[in-house]
């Protein structure tokens, strides 16, 4: 039998804005790193990121904010994941984002927060060391 | 063989025995540091362009005079001589009353013509109250609901001496709407009235994403715009064909181009199929373009948009009008070019650009603050992003010269080779049935998600090369202040809704909305009913919901 490990990712584009170049690009980034990779689709609120990852079995959720509402959609992912009881979906962030907002981002438990210019490896890398894959028995 | 001298310097026999005696040796001594040079859209480029590069391509039908068919060496006889391009600083945030300072203290500055960058729920069509909105009023522009805020967005802005750029799409009828009503109400005829709508929906669809209703009725409000401003507001852009967003989102600069004009291309033929001479309507088309880093890449850019468009309008459509073959456009510098890391690198990747734009002959011109990678632009980066201009215009010459590039073997042969790349993808799209059953089927954002992609590979691979980012990182660079959008202003914005949702006549709002939905059904012009709900107050939100119901909402099947 063999043993495989897999490391699944929902990719998601809260808010309303409509700038998916970054979640494209990164989802198919990661897929070509050998994860799994469920993209939302636009205009998805936490309560839809939540139950996708839920449904998805998922490892990781990313977000993709370039609107400036991130201090405001992240709390509310954070609360609905720890309601459901997955806390320990690792939950990163990439888009525009100030500085100054990362020690908060940081602190409700996003563990990742990746700016303009971050190189997609640097992405990958740091999925894989944040996440205890799952072995799947096939 | 051509036995003249290329080069000074060469010998008498021409390219060949240069090859052979010049450079072989050179390079011999000294190895080129790659084996193919690209431009950041990833096109070949050669080591050295000669006369033979160029052969044919400075023929009067090619290249023609400035000011005359085809326009590839611009649209003025005199250049900037006469006018230099306007200085139209992108801004919005917050409140109308944060965002109506800015423009004072733009306009103090030096700017000329003002530009309006509004809010996600203003975009999306939903009111500062709605449940989608929370977090996101006032962010990336500023927030308007109703004819209320416009009063505030312009106080003290006379509108009949300004030109005014509105970046607004799916509801670019009803802000539309609420400029006229504050131009009216100012005194100013609207026969006076000069600026631009965005107005774009086929690019939404394609790259920015910022669409409400299924693409065929989208053009329908496109259309009625087209119609109602060649009978009222003939000095008004009707429309703002916008490549820059496709280009944002990671197309090729010879897919910007295309996607760009071939959408042009739409809208005229709807135009023309709602009945519209062509001429009518034509003239009032602009278009907006990035201005990106590849340099030379991006001058022939625009130089082939001109010619492509005076060729299409003239030979396509059969426009008698030099002003419908005319294109005329605004250039933004490239957002996505700006790196968090080190950001005063962006002052100088932006002011590079912008040389691009103005030697390309740009009609209008934004510059991006250095900061647009974190936040939305300080006063102080926006002042500093609009001195970047004013230094080209006043301390480099540039403007001086009309088309100072033409005739460069180099430029006129990219040029040619952007408008042959362009020319394939309109058959290609002309094959599908034209460009909004090319986007039904997802052609242009795959096309364009391959670009991003490919390009995201080479900066992987160190193969494209970024200061700061891959290249000379050094330590993360400054810290830099940035702005920080007053979280209240969504409250501010809902309370004012309360209060005009008080104080108007609901039975006049209601009688509106429903002759818009009357309109939307029907095939009536939708610019009377908007007007009409304008003037009664009635919201962003309301208006665009009337037309919810009649039409529906998009859902996109994402391509990745």
């Amino acid at each position: 039998m063999d043993a495989q490990s897999t490391i699944r990712v929902v990719i998601a584009k809260p808010g309303l804005d409509g700038h998916d170049r970054g979640a494209k690009v990164i989802a198919r980034a990661l897929r070509d790193a050998g994860m799994e990779v469920i993209y939302t689709g636009l205009r998805q609120t936490p309560e839809q990121i939540v139950t996708a990852a839920l449904q998805e079995d998922a490892d990781v959720i990313g977000l993709s904010i370039l609107s400036g509402a991130h201090m405001h959609i992240c709390p509310r992912v954070m609360d609905l994941l720890r309601e459901k009881g997955l806390s320990d979906v690792l939950v990163v962030v990439g888009g525009i984002i100030p500085d100054a907002d990362i020690p908060a981002l940081n602190a409700m438990g996003i563990r990742g927060v990746f700016l303009p210019g971050t190189p997609m490896q640097s992405i990958v890398e740091f999925i894989r060391s944040h996440v205890s894959p799952r072995v799947e028995t096939i | 063989m051509d036995t003249r001298p290329l080069l000074p310097g060469a010998p008498g026999d021409g390219l060949e025995s240069w090859t052979r005696e010049v450079l072989e040796p050179a390079l011999a001594r000294a190895p080129e540091r790659r084996a193919a040079f690209t431009t950041v859209s990833g096109r070949p480029v050669e080591r050295l362009y000669t006369a033979e590069s160029a052969a044919g391509l400075t023929h009067d039908d090619v290249l023609g005079a400035p000011g005359g068919f085809p326009y590839t060496r611009g649209i003025h006889a005199s250049g900037y001589r006469g006018k230099p391009w306007t200085m139209r600083q992108f801004a919005g945030f917050g409140t109308p009353e944060d965002t109506n300072a800015r423009y004072r203290q733009l306009l103090a500055a030096g700017g000329t013509g003002l530009s309006v960058a509004f809010d996600l729920p203003t975009l999306m069509g939903r009111d500062p109250d709605h449940p989608l909105a929370r977090g996101e009023v006032g962010k990336c522009g500023v927030s308007v609901a109703s004819l209320a805020d416009m009063e505030v967005l312009f106080e003290g802005i006379d509108l009949g001496a300004i030109t005014t750029s509105m970046t607004i799409n799916s509801p670019a009828s009803m802000i539309f709407a609420m400029y006229l009503v504050v131009a009216e109400r100012q005194g100013v005829p609207w026969t006076a009235l000069a600026g631009t709508i965005q107005n774009d929906i086929l690019k939404e669809f394609i790259a920015q994403k910022e669409f409400i209703y299924p693409p065929r009725p989208s053009m329908r409000l496109v259309t009625d715009v087209f119609r109602f401003c060649a009978d009222e507001v003939p000095r008004w852009n009707t429309i703002s064909v916008s490549g820059y967003h496709i280009r944002e989102a990671g197309a090729t600069a010879a897919q910007e181009l295309a996607f760009t004009l071939r959408n042009g291309i739409e809208y005229v033929q709807y135009g023309v199929d709602a009945g519209l001479p062509v001429d009518a309507f034509a003239p009032r088309i602009s278009f907006f373009f990035n201005a990106h880093s590849d340099f030379f890449e991006e001058i022939a850019k625009y130089r082939a948009a001109r010619r492509l468009w005076a060729r299409v309008m003239r030979d396509r459509f059969g426009a008698t009008s030099p002003r419908s073959w005319q294109l005329r456009f605004h250039a933004q510098t490239a957002g996505v070019s700006l790196t968090a890391q080190q950001p005063y690198n962006n002052v100088v990747r932006t002011a590079l650009q912008a040389l691009a734009a103005v030697l390309g002959g740009a009609q209008s011109l934004h510059t991006n603050a250095l900061d647009e990678a974190l936040a939305l632009p300080t006063a102080e980066a926006a002042t500093l992003a609009l001195r970047t201009q004013q230094i080209l215009a006043h301390e480099t010459g540039v403007a001086g010269v009309v088309d100072p590039l033409g005739g460069s073997y180099f430029v006129e042969r990219l040029t040619a080779d952007l408008e042959a790349e362009a020319l394939a993808y309109f058959d290609r799209i002309d094959r599908m049935g034209g460009m909004v059953p090319a986007i039904e089927q997802g052609f242009p954002q795959r096309e364009i998600a391959e670009s991003a992609y490919a390009f995201q590979r080479e900066v992987e691979t160190g193969s494209r090369r970024i200061v700061g980012v891959n290249e000379a990182v050094g330590d993360g660079g400054s810290r830099i202040g940035i702005l920080s959008i007053d979280e209240a202003a969504g409250a501010r914005q809902a309370a004012r809704l309360e209060a005009v949702r008080r104080r108007r006549d609901p039975a006049a709002v209601e009688g509106a909305l429903a002759r818009i939905r009357e309109a939307a059904s029907g095939g009536a012009n939708t610019m009377p009913p908007i007007l009409e709900a304008v003037r009664a107050y009635a919201t962003v939100g309301e208006m665009c919901d009337a037309l919810r119901d009649v039409w529906g909402e998009f859902v996109e099947v994402p391509i990745i």
